[in-house]
């Protein structure tokens, strides 16, 4: 089980991740959408970090619940709901003490949620590209190390796919040949957490 | 006075747009008219705010209800979003249409002062968009 201090480093460590990976973010979003994406992720995750010494006081649960609240508030754009709903729901589905299998099931609920909430599924050039493959292999039972890699993979792998929701879907074929910014962040999240948790020994 | 008609929210990335199509439904509907408008991200840049389309809301309040126009994406999402964020009583009144975000707006207005329900609102709305 976390304590508060290593919950509180993990937050300010997945926040600082996204912070450093903003222009980056911004890039990839400047080629095939409005450009705010960075600016966006770097504006929600500030106010998560804001927060993460009252957070980490929370069970990892509440924390997560309350720091997608944070996200859908602060954010500004269509990744406020759709990171807010996944922590949200993660949060909600987390067992009170959880096991691999127990945080395995709720992400696959929160995937469902952010599913949902974007009218969308996998195959689309979307954060769900990375989400899906990433819980397939927490299933699979692959080591924390190899999901940061999977998340990576999953991300480079939307470079040949055309966009058909969110605003990359309005270039339709000039989508192809570009990262989707969200698999991106995704991506840049999970191998920051990936990382806390391993040294954990979670 | 009748009862208050169903309300209209306006939700844009921009505030320029959501303004201006605020003015262009005002123009047929008057002052008393139930109506609100949100445009900009928490910095005032192009974006929407769950926080302030929840305050737009209250504003343009109605117990008939309330139809939100918008435009791209993150404002419909948004807008979906800061429903599920509103009290159980108020949830189930609260509709974001499927319709171009100016004509919608000066459609749906004009449909709601005439006294018509929220179904009837948001249908005139949506006609705009064919199935």
């Amino acid at each position: 089980m976390f304590s508060p201090a290593q919950l509180q480093g993990l937050i300010e460590i997945v926040c600082d991740a996204v912070a450093s990976h903003a222009d980056e973010l911004t890039a990839l979003d400047q080629a095939i959408g409005d450009g705010d994406h960075g600016f966006n992720m770097a504006r929600g995750f500030a106010a998560v970090r804001g927060e993460a010494a009252t957070l980490a006081q929370k069970p990892p649960g509440e924390a997560l619940k309350a720091a997608g609240m944070l996200l859908v508030m602060k954010v500004g754009g269509a990744s406020g709901p759709l990171y807010g709903t996944l922590f949200m729901a993660l949060g909600r589905e987390l067992p009170p003490a959880p096991s691999r299998a127990g945080v395995a099931r709720a992400f696959g609920l929160a995937i469902d949620a952010v599913k949902a909430r974007g009218k969308s599924d996998t195959g689309q050039k979307t954060m769900l590209d990375v989400l899906a493959p990433v819980h397939a292999a927490l299933l699979a039972g692959e080591p924390l190390a190899a999901l940061a890699d999977t998340a990576d993979t999953a991300a480079q792998a939307t470079i040949p796919v055309e966009a058909t929701r969110g605003r990359a879907s309005f270039l339709g074929p000039r989508s192809i040949g570009h990262m989707d910014p969200g698999s991106r962040s995704c991506a840049v999240i999970i191998r920051a957490a990936c990382a806390v948790l391993g040294s954990a020994g979670t | 006075m009748n009862a208050r008609s169903v309300g209209i929210v306006i939700v844009s990335h921009s505030p320029k747009v959501a303004e201006g199509a605020a003015d262009m439904a005002r123009q047929m509907v008057g002052d008393g008219f139930p109506l609100a408008f949100t445009g900009g991200d928490p910095d005032g840049r192009l974006g929407t705010d769950v926080a302030k389309i929840i305050a737009a809301i209250d504003a343009a309040w109605s117990e008939a209800g309330v139809a939100i126009l918008c435009d791209l994406g993150g404002a419909q999402t948004n807008s979906e979003m800061a429903i599920e964020l509103l009290d159980e009583a108020r949830r189930g009144k609260v509709v974001v249409c499927r319709a171009p975000i100016v004509e919608g707006a000066v459609m749906a207005a004009v449909e709601a002062a005439g006294g018509s329900t929220l179904a009837q609102v948001i249908a005139t709305a949506e006609e705009l968009y064919p199935p």
